[in-house]
């Protein structure tokens, strides 16, 4: 086998492994976006209803809430895949590694194919939820938000990456967790439509690149719904979205290998 | 031929020089040593050696390759066992060997036998479905070691291999790099601060403050040194060691074995020194210098194995104490 390829493969295989033996992780990973789902998702609709949406247009906050919540449960997964680089220097495992006879940006390739692989398995988790909010699901939509999803997921993880090759120790994860995932995932359109609000705040909305993956998601998962949920929840074409994403996985990509190849 | 080849190497930390201008060679199929005491610059010189770590000046040539311009073709010739802890906690041991194997492009086959025959080696057949987690320092070191001797690089860079390891483990252990190297021709460059580990090498340099103190082949260092240690047991070792400065023009040295002094020809020397002093002396004894001696006439100080393996001891503990 190539370098490159038995590296990718390695590391890929040791982050799946590691995931299967953590349990705890598993029922995190799969508790938390349920709580946002359930408890954030029902409280607000039940406090305020879903304001904004025109009276003929069938759609209700859960269901306008869950294309976000799937692309929140891959934001965090694979930011954390990512930033567990840190760990790995902490514990030393990381010096294993760089020393080995293989190229560094393969290293980072398989280390972000494996929090990708992770973040799908949690994201197709999310997916038996669907019918219980009334969303229906087909394989060929299931397979597309896949697609897309392990676009987004691999190009935060190497997000992570990049950041952890930066951070020489675990006390700045709290400072990245708060002013940086948070808004990230808060500035996307998950949790409030882009409608309505104030200049500045939609300025940082549309230059979070996740904006265009959640709109994405909600344009491929709304595709054989109503056409008016469609025109209300959805503001750029799919072509536009995946331009953003495709390019932001390019850049990200490139950003997370380079930090990575380049510490010592 | 040299297959390593360190010139004026220099290695700072802000202000401190960690490894202050060494220059040597090492030959092909030789077991090569550093021995020197903690914070001598024996894991910062390991670290460069191996591409982990970039020189602030001169040069590394290894297997022909530069080490700073050609890391990787210098990462296919080396293996390493590291000073501290660098296997993943999580996983089983088979499988921190397995991915080792699968890393080094060893095919899966070969990747099996090897691991019977090095899980052997260190005493851990019965343990290696275990996750590495719940093993012990020892057993860690262990299997630190058998991972490092999975593939058959050629120059294998051993730091402190077997600190903190029973003596039996240890000679496993020994045995096993003399028959790879004697089938392999594999170079071993090595640290250590244990004496008799030491023994085990063809040439060892002795390294204080980040310098090269002397490099030779054990039995030229200890001949270098000429005639035998006498140590005593005494009254009062500060009184004695003056009084025996002030006689002979011998410097005496004192640690927890009393004190220490280094003669032409010891035989002739405990006669008169029990004539002359023997109300202050306990016991004497005469025995043939030690690596440890030749350390103590370079520096001024001596290598103390002991406190140095507890030392050893309780950072590789604080190492695995933590946990995720
Ligand atoms: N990353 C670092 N940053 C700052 N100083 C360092 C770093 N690594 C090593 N040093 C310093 O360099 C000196 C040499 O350290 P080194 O680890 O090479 O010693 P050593 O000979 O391996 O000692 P030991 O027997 O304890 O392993 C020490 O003073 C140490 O504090
Ligand atoms: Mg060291």
């Amino acid at each position: 086998m190539q370098p490159a390829l038995r590296a990718i493969y390695t590391i890929w295989y040791r982050e799946f492994i590691r995931f299967i033996r953590e349990r705890s992780r598993i029922v995190g990973m799969i508790g938390q976006p349920l709580l946002y789902l359930l408890i954030v998702g029902q409280g607000i609709s039940a406090a305020m209803g879903f304001r904004g949406v025109p009276a003929n247009v069938p759609v209700n906050y859960v269901q306008f809430m869950y294309p976000g919540i799937l692309g929140m449960s891959v934001l965090f997964t694979s930011i954390f895949s990512g930033v567990s680089i840190i760990w790995d220097r902490e514990f030393g495992f990381l010096k294993e590694v760089l020393v080995a006879p293989v190229p560094r940006w393969a290293t980072a390739l398989g280390k972000a194919l494996g929090g990708s692989t992770v973040a799908l398995i949690q994201a197709a988790i999310m997916l038996l939820l669907a019918p219980f909010i009334k969303v229906p699901l087909t394989p060929l939509i299931i397979l597309q938000l896949l697609g897309i999803l392990f676009l987004i997921s691999l190009s935060l993880t190497f997000f992570g990456i990049a950041i952890a090759s930066r951070m020489e120790t675990m006390e700045g994860f709290q400072m990245i967790m708060n002013f940086l995932v948070m808004p990230l995932f808060f500035l996307s359109g998950a949790i409030f439509p882009m409608t309505n609000l104030p200049s500045w705040m939609a300025f940082f909305m549309k230059i979070d690149p996740l904006t265009y993956g959640v709109d994405a998601l909600r344009r491929i998962i709304y595709a054989d719904a109503d056409p008016r949920v469609v025109e209300f929840l959805v503001h750029y074409s799919l072509g536009f979205d995946l331009a953003v994403i495709a390019l932001m996985a390019l850049v990200l990509g490139i950003l997370g290998s380079w930090s990575f190849s380049r510490q010592e | 031929m040299a297959v390593i080849v360190v010139r004026d190497l220099v290695r700072r930390f802000n202000d401190l020089v960690a490894v202050d201008g060494v220059t040597f060679d090492v030959e092909e199929g030789e077991i090569f040593g550093f021995l020197g005491p903690n914070g001598a610059g024996k894991s910062t010189t390991i670290k460069m050696l191996c591409t982990l770590l970039k020189p602030s000046g001169g040069s590394i040539t290894l297997a022909g390759f530069d080490v700073v311009r050609q890391p990787d073709a210098v990462r296919r010739a080396i293996g390493l066992v590291f000073q501290d802890n660098s296997l993943d906690d999580r996983l089983t041991a088979e499988e921190n060997l397995l991915f080792h194997g699968l890393l080094y492009g060893l095919p899966r086959a070969t990747i099996r036998g090897r691991m019977d025959e090095v899980l052997a080696m260190v005493n851990l057949d019965d343990r290696r479905r275990d996750i590495v987690h719940t093993f012990s320092g020892g057993m860690r070191r262990r299997l630190e070691i058998a991972r490092g001797l999975l593939h058959h690089p050629r120059v294998l860079f051993l730091d402190e291999p077997t600190v903190g390891l029973d003596p039996q483990t240890r000679s496993a252990i020994w045995q096993h790099i003399h028959r790879l190297r004697q089938e392999k021709n594999i170079t071993i460059f090595m640290t250590t601060h244990y004496m008799d580990e030491a023994e085990n090498c063809d040439r060892i340099a002795i390294i204080d403050h980040g310098r090269i103190q002397a490099l030779d082949t054990p039995d030229n260092l200890k001949r270098g040194l000429g005639g035998d240690v006498i140590t005593m047991m005494t009254v009062d070792d500060s009184r004695l060691q003056q009084e025996i400065a002030a006689r002979y023009g011998v410097r005496a040295v004192k640690d927890e074995e009393g004190l220490r002094l280094q003669v032409g020809d010891g035989a002739t020397f405990i006669p008169r020194v029990a004539a002359d002093f023997g109300g202050q002396i306990n016991s004497i004894s005469l025995r043939r210098p030690t690596l440890d001696d030749v350390f103590l006439s370079l520096t001024g100080r001596a290598i103390r194995e002991e406190k140095l393996s507890a030392a050893d001891l309780m950072r590789l503990n604080r190492r695995h104490g933590r946990r995720h």
